[in-house]
Order: structure tokens, then sequence, then C-alpha cells
């Protein structure tokens, strides 16, 4: 589903090289998880998947479903079925967020050429989405983000994944700032949406939401790089031992 | 300013002198209200019009900017009506500048203000406020007619009142002297509008009294045509514990001058001016404020917001007076603009004069480009970029709207400023 080779990328303001030759391979169903220390990479990484325009392919390709994406903006990813669940959702002063909720869905049915939903199957749909998060309906007459605490905003992400419905979801540490509840929530969320031709690459620092979203695979990224892939115990290995011996090794 | 006097008069002044004699005699009013008249264009034949050395108007050099003014059409075009801003509204037409005889509005007295010109009542009115009122002398020389609004005390209106005012090519000259009495409740749309997109010379003032507890919306709505001026002007005098919400909405004319004259002289009073400037194409824009807070214990808050497109130009000059023992005044002003091209261009010109020293008074002013963060944010989710831009362009403008809680209202406004932006950008 996702084939990223020897991505080299860089700030496209001061030209700082972040992601240096990385290869990353994830398959339709499977939950990709990507560890690392502070600053290694892990949320450019999710970023230039997204297409944000701040960041520079230098080299290299992401490939997804065996087609280049890299000359794709942000919406015609989306479109395309790339969701990134940010970790700090932006707030947007002036935009109902049932208004925004409903552009966005018919936008993305408009590019692949779908009907657009009618507003009692749009109010249907977010209905079940919303309490299925356990999202306070009084939340979604706001202005989008406004005012929402940083466990509603990142529940407020995942409602937009659930809504969205996009085959490659991309959670960027979507467990910081979230209590025990709010992370249990926010999992049953991401778990309901796993399918076999859906794909989740979970960003995090911690082993904690590995727990509750289990992955298929865990990738050490380090400098840019990915410098170990292994199996779901390579998390535990990695919570037991920090990353010093895998860096170690790596250099 | 015997500088000016030797001055050649320009394309426009000599233009406005020309209105004047032609129609002289024709225009309505009794003696004092003629000699008002005659003082009045003296008064601009000697002095022509404001220049950037006039300091109120420094950003909008009226002698340089006004380049021609079209002559008065003789013959009325024939217009007609259109639907209110705010569905069920009462309509009181201004069609070419002349009032309807037959206009009514349950519960309030309405008369056209060519009877108060013909009557005399309306001279000492016609004066200009100062010295730099030009709109105050254009208008009160050349005025014809309108409606004068007298909303009884206790009355409470509940159906809004549109003075609809449409025009055709020309020129018009318009007065709207209106009265809340003590408690009264009402909500008036002053709504100027090109009809058939011809040049025109508009030229308008409402003349506004809050008795005591009056509560008043005013929506000054101006949807001029592509090559119409329109200069207009809103005077407010404030009772005590009256509350007013002035929104005004430009969303056209080549070259406009708003002024917003308003005097707080009740105590317990408030004032909630928001004021949005859509602005595009190569137009001029002026929204000018000078408001006086005259006695202790009033509150006021000004957010402005503009929106510039194209080779736009805009201007909101913010004068805030507190006199000596207005005490306890609360004001505060903000003016932000979301400039989206290199040649556009917007002058804020905030001022504070305090007299009094226990006061609450700030102001501030941004100008930005649409936040790329939210940009980002917006197609992240797949929609495209033109259609997020206009979203956020649109909530921009939408925060201050929202403010009117008037649900009738915030729709019909939201969907003049859709329909705008959704035409330039």
């Amino acid at each position: 589903m996702l084939e990223i080779k020897n991505l080299h990328a860089r700030i496209a303001e001061d030209g700082t090289e972040i992601i240096r030759g990385l290869n990353l391979t994830v398959k339709p169903g499977e939950v990709a998880a990507i560890m690392g220390p502070n600053g290694s990479g892990k949320s450019t990484l999710s970023y230039i998947l997204s297409g944000r325009e701040d960041y520079e392919v230098t080299e290299g390709d992401i490939l997804y479903n065996g087609e280049s994406i890299l000359e794709l903006d942000p919406a015609e990813r989306a479109s395309k079925g790339i969701f990134l669940a940010f970790q700090y959702p932006v707030e947007i002063p002036g935009v109902a967020t049932m208004q925004f909720l409903k552009i966005a869905m018919n936008e993305q049915r408009k590019a692949r050429g779908e009907e657009e939903l009618t507003t009692p199957d749009f109010m249907r749909r977010v209905k079940e989405a919303a309490g299925e998060l356990k999202i306070d309906p009084a939340m979604l007459r706001r202005p989008l983000n406004v005012g929402f605490s940083g466990g509603e905003k990142k529940r407020a992400e995942i409602l937009q994944m659930a809504l969205l419905e996009p085959k490659l979801c991309i959670l960027d540490e979507t467990d910081s700032g979230l209590d025990i509840d709010a992370l249990k929530i926010v999992a049953d969320g991401v778990n309901a949406l796993k399918s076999p031709d859906r794909a989740v690459i979970v960003i995090t620092h911690y082993q904690r939401l590995l727990e509750y979203i289990v992955p298929d695979s865990v990738h050490v990224l380090y400098k840019g790089q990915v410098i170990r892939s292994g199996s779901k115990d390579l998390a535990l290995e990695l919570e037991a031992n920090g990353y010093a011996d895998i860096i170690g090794e790596a250099a | 300013m015997n500088i000016q006097t030797t001055k050649r008069m320009t394309a426009a002044e000599v233009a406005l002198v020309e209105a004047y004699t032609e129609q002289v005699g024709d225009l309505p009013g009794d003696a004092s209200v003629t000699s008002t008249r005659d003082r009045l264009l003296d008064d601009i034949k000697n002095t022509g019009l404001p220049t950037r050395r006039v300091e109120s108007w420094h950003y909008t050099d009226l002698r340089t900017l006004l380049r021609s003014v079209p002559a008065p059409v003789a013959a009325a075009p024939s217009l007609e009506t259109i639907a209110p801003l705010v569905d069920g509204s009462k309509v009181l037409p201004v069609l070419q500048g002349s009032a309807s005889a037959s206009a009514s509005v349950e519960g309030v007295e309405v008369s056209s203000f060519a009877d108060a010109l013909l009557s005399g009542a309306a001279a000492s009115g016609l004066m200009a406020l100062d010295r730099d009122d030009a709109i105050g002398k254009i208008n009160g020389s050349l005025v014809r007619d309108g409606y004068a609004l007298a909303v009884p005390a206790g009355a409470e209106i509940e159906t809004p009142i549109e003075l609809q005012a449409l025009h055709g090519a020309g020129q018009v000259h318009t007065r709207f002297p209106a009265v809340f009495g003590a408690g009264s409740k009402a909500t008036i749309i002053e709504r100027h509008r090109s009809a058939t997109g011809e040049a025109a010379l508009v030229s308008s003032i409402s003349d506004v009294t809050l008795e005591d507890g009056a509560d008043v919306v005013w929506v000054i709505m101006q949807e001029q045509g592509a090559d119409d001026t329109h200069l207009g002007q809103i005077r407010v005098r404030f009772g005590a514990d009256a509350k007013l919400k002035l929104f005004v909405v430009n969303a056209g004319g080549k070259l406009v001058r708003q002024e917003l004259r308003i005097d707080v002289e009740g105590e317990g009073s408030e004032l909630t001016l928001r004021g949005v400037n859509l602005l595009g194409h190569e137009t001029h824009t002026d929204v000018t404020l000078v408001l006086g807070h005259n006695v202790p214990h009033t509150n006021s808050t000004e957010i402005i917001r503009n929106v510039v497109f194209d080779r736009a130009r805009g201007v909101f000059q913010g004068m805030i007076r507190v006199a000596p023992d207005a005490q306890k005044t609360d004001a505060k002003m903000a003016c932000n603009t979301l400039l989206l091209t290199d040649d556009g261009e917007f002058s804020v010109k905030p001022e504070l004069e305090i007299f009094a020293d226990d006061v609450i008074c700030g102001h501030g002013a941004t100008v930005a480009d649409i936040d790329d963060n939210h940009l980002y944010y917006l197609k992240s989710r797949g929609i495209p970029e033109n259609k997020a831009r206009a979203m956020l362009v649109n909530a921009f403008v939408a925060e201050v709207v929202e403010e009117l809680e008037d649900e009738k209202l915030v729709e019909a406004l939201e969907s003049v400023i859709s329909a705008w932006l959704e035409k330039h950008a």
C-alpha cells in the first residue's frame, strides 16, 4: 500500500535535511508503529506523507498503491485516502465544525466521482461516529477545534478519520495529552477502522498506546532513517531499555 | 484656507456647483432651507473638496479621487423595489432618491424628508458638523428626500425596517433622521444599492437619536455599483442607558467614504460597532469613526474586519475622544485586515484622545495574509486550495457577523458576504 524508497527531504525554508534515506513498506491491513527519540523525524515524515509544502523531497520516492504521490497536493492525497491525525490540530475560528466536516466529506466524494451526501445522511453519520467516540454534541457546534481541550482535539481528529474513511491512516502522537480513559476511547475508534484494505501508521513515543492499538510491525526512526524494524516485541524492548542500545548498534 | 480660494476648481467641483445651480428652483425647501443650501454650496465653491492636507481626509484625498460627478438625471429611471435583505422586513423604498408618499410602518411615524425641507423643519439639521464635513456640505446643499422616522417611547417594533435606497445613473442625495423614543426597540437596515450599474454619485446622511433606554440595531449595507461614488454618514446621539448595535458592511462602490460620527451623551449607554469591508478591483473605501465618550460610565467596542483583493485600497480611521469628566469609560477598538494581494493596501489610523484618568481604552490593528497552517489543515482533509481559501476568508468576517445574534440577520449578511467572495476570490 505504501512504499517509501530512499527518501531524502529537507525543510524548504532553510534547507535543513530531516529525512535522510528512509525506507519503509506498509501493506494493506497492516498496523505499523513508528517510534524514535525526539528529533528523529517522525512528525516530519507524517507531514511529508500528507503533502505539507514546508518540506521538499530531494531524493527518493513515495509510492501509494504503486503510484508516486510526490506531485500531489494535500487535498489530492486526502481524496485518494491518505489521512493524518495531527499531534496539534489547529484552531480555526469562524469555521463551524459541522460545516467543515460536511465540506471535507463532500469534496472528497466529488474528487472521487461519488455523489455528495444529503444533509440527513451526513447528520446521521456524524451522530453515529460522534456517539461512539463519546463526543459531546455541543463540541460540534463550536468553531473547528476552538476552545477544545487537548483530549477533545484528539477525539475530533479520530472523528474526522472515521467520517472520511481513509485507506492510509497516520496517527501522529495521538496519545500525547490523553488520559487513560480518553486513550481507550481513541484506540477503540482506531481499532474499529481496522480492515484488510486499510493500513494504519502509528507514530508514538510510548509503548502505552501500542497496548491498545497492537502493531504488526515496529520501526525505529533515528536521524531520518529507519534503523531497525521488528515485531511488536521491539516496542517492549525499547520501553525496557530505551533507544541507546539500538542507536549504538546502528552507529 | 485662503490659498484654496485661488485654486482652479476640479471637474467634480464644477459639476457639483452646476448640479446645484441647475436644480436650484426645484430642490425642496422653504426660505431658511434654501439659504442654508446656498451657504453650504458657497462653502464648497470657496474651499473646494478636501485634499490630503485636511487631516481627516488625509488618506482619502477627495479632491483627487473624485474625478467626475455625473449630472443629475432629470427623468428618474423606472426602478422597482427588490426583496428585502431580511425576509419579512417592512420596506421603505427610496428610488432614485425619492421617498414613497404612501410608505408607512405600523407603530412608527414615517414622513418624507422632503416635507421637512418644504416646511423648514429640516433647516437647522442641514448645517455641516464642522469645517471639514464635506459630506455634510454636499448632502446639505443637494438633498431632496428620504424618510424621517420616529419610534414612539416604549414601542417595540419587531419587524425590521429596511430603508431601501436604489438608484440608476445620476445623483442621489438622501437623508434619514430617526428618533427612537425612550425605551423603544427597533432594527433598521439602511441599504444602498445600484439597480442598473450606471455611474452615480450618492450622498446619504442618517441622523439618529436614541432617547433614554432605547435599544436599536442599525445595519448599513452598502452594495453600490462598480462606478459609483458613495458618501455616507451616520450621526448618532445617545441618551442614558441606550444601546446601539451598529453594523456596517461595505461590499461595493468605486469610491466610498462612510463616516460614523457618534456622541455618547447618556450615562450607562453602550455602543457595539462592527464593520466588514470587502474590497476588490481598483476601488477606494474609507470608514471614518469619530466617537465621543462625553459622560461617565459608558461602554463601546469597535471591531472592523477588512478583506482586500486585487488593487483595492482601504482606510479605517478610528478616533475615540474621552471627555475630562467621562470617568469609567470602557472602549476597545480593533481593526483586522486580511490582505490577499501584493497590490492591495489598507491604512489604519487609530487615535485615542483621553482626557479622563479612570478609563479603560485600547486599540489594536493587525494585517495578515491567510494563515498557512489553517490552509494546510483544510487541504489535508481533502478541501481544494480555492475552496479552503474561500472558507478561511469567510471565517475571518463571519466571526464578527455572528455577534449580531439575530439569526435571520446573520444569515442575510452572511449570504451577501459569501456571494461577494464567490465573485471576487
